[in-house]
């Protein structure tokens, strides 16, 4: 393996179709819970520990070689928001094609047709990481990356914020994204004995919910 | 059959020229351009004179509404479930250029529902003189500047300018108007374009969009060739 795929997997640049989607801080921005480098932090922070851990056990798992079938069933039962869950299938489908481009493998090509209009992004990530021969623990820590990433240049774009404001936002949170990854590989690392059900749970109602308001807005900037 | 795709096989990953049957897809052509530069405009009067010949269908990429899907569902060029719209998180040209997975997404979504298709004109969300297509989207694209917009834009170059496979100089009917030398404009294009084609286009002229529907007919034809 080389440990350097994971630059180019974890690259804002990745060709993967995340620049359309903010993670919920547009709905939060329009809102007013967002209003500066520190509302986005504490934004980000609860998204981290809730959609960021969850996606990272998801995608941890997947790197284990948990069943990607069973996966994407685990991850449909805990994004309650239908919004939500065409947002990462349609992420997932989008991640496919640029992983199948990438990182040519058969693996990959069987869940493409199982999956034509997608599977949950964080499994498609999960099995992305695997073709490229990477380990559970860069899945995770990927994952985790990429649920704060994401709002935060999103941010960046809505709010006219400060660009090095919100980078040291992610900087400040990089000792907790540690914590994260290494509960998921630990949660993933259950789940190939026990089953999914054991991965975790955690749940942002209130990102859920502004999903489904902001998918019904007729003036968007971002997809979700 | 191409020997590498199989009827039951993943989709393709790019712009490769067969579909996942076999099958020659349709021929991608890109239009871009600043805004209001009558990008949509355009692609409606082509859908207009297209339709009747060819299998077609549009993707919009508007920047932060439906409005360029929905004023082509009003004026009703096409059936609705042959336009569909991206949205592209408020940068138009990494959705066309960086990043275009969501764009050939929807390009292949097209062909598998309202398919076979000979067509499909992608349209970028209005943006600025350096926004250009992928190769891996569009076979071909087409950069629209308009005369209102300042006759040094084809002075100025940029990538959209040079580099555009047609270059339309549109609403020539309001040179008089804005000022524009229409014969400036031209020769600066050429300085910068050496042989590729530039249209000096009125969609309310007599002649309309015919001399781009002419250019089209001939790519199609190279394509299908």
């Amino acid at each position: 393996m080389s440990r350097a795929a994971l630059l180019v997997l974890a690259d804002g640049r990745f060709p993967a179709g995340g620049h359309a989607h903010s993670g919920g801080a547009e709905a939060a921005v329009k809102a007013g819970r967002i209003t500066g480098a520190e509302g986005l932090e504490s934004f980000c922070r609860g998204r981290l520990h809730t959609t960021g851990l969850v996606s990272a056990a998801l995608a941890a798992a997947a790197v284990l070689g948990v069943d990607p079938r069973q996966l994407n069933e685990a991850a449909d039962a805990r994004t309650p928001s239908p919004a939500l869950r065409a947002a990462a299938r349609k992420l997932g489908r989008q991640l496919m094609r640029a992983a199948r481009a990438t990182w040519p493998s058969a693996e990959l090509d069987a869940v493409a047709t199982e999956f034509p209009k997608g599977a949950h992004q964080p499994v498609v990530l999960g099995l992305a990481a695997r073709a490229a021969g990477l380990e559970p623990l860069d899945a995770a820590y990927c994952a985790a990356y990429e649920s704060v990433s994401g709002p935060a240049s999103a941010t960046v774009r809505l709010l006219s914020l400060d660009p090095f404001d919100a980078t040291g936002a992610l900087a400040r949170l990089a000792p907790e994204l540690d914590r994260v990854a290494d509960q998921a590989v630990e949660a993933a690392r259950r789940a190939v004995d026990e089953g999914p059900d054991s991965l975790p749970a955690a749940s942002a109602p209130l990102l859920e919910i502004a999903a489904e308001a902001h998918a019904a807005w007729p003036v968007r900037l971002f997809a979700s | 059959m191409h020997l590498d795709h199989h009827h039951d096989g993943p989709a393709a990953v790019s712009a490769d020229a067969h579909r996942p049957d076999g099958s020659h897809r349709a021929l991608r052509i890109g239009l871009g351009g600043p805004v209001g530069s009558g990008k949509t405009a355009t692609v409606a009067a082509l859908c207009r004179a297209l339709r009747d010949e060819l299998s077609l269908a549009v993707v919009t990429n508007d920047i932060y509404t439906r409005e360029d899907a929905e004023f082509l569902l009003r004026e009703a060029v096409l059936p609705p479930e042959r336009i569909t719209a991206v949205e592209t998180g408020a940068c138009p040209h990494t959705a066309i250029r960086d990043d275009i997975s969501a764009n050939l997404e929807a390009v292949e979504d097209l062909e598998d529902e309202v398919g076979p298709l000979d067509l499909i004109l992608v349209e970028s969300g209005g943006d600025n003189l350096t926004a250009t297509f992928s190769k891996g989207l569009v076979d071909a694209q087409i950069f629209v500047i308009d005369v209102a917009g300042g006759d040094d834009i084809p002075r100025k170059g940029g990538p959209g300018v040079t580099t555009a496979d047609l270059l339309i100089v549109n609403k020539t009917d309001l040179a008089p108007y804005v000022g524009s030398d229409l014969a400036r404009m031209a020769a600066d294009a050429k300085v910068q374009r050496a042989e590729l084609p530039v249209v000096f286009q009125s969609l309310r002229g007599e002649a309309g969009v015919a001399a781009v529907a002419d250019w089209v007919r001939e790519r199609l034809a190279a394509w299908t060739a």
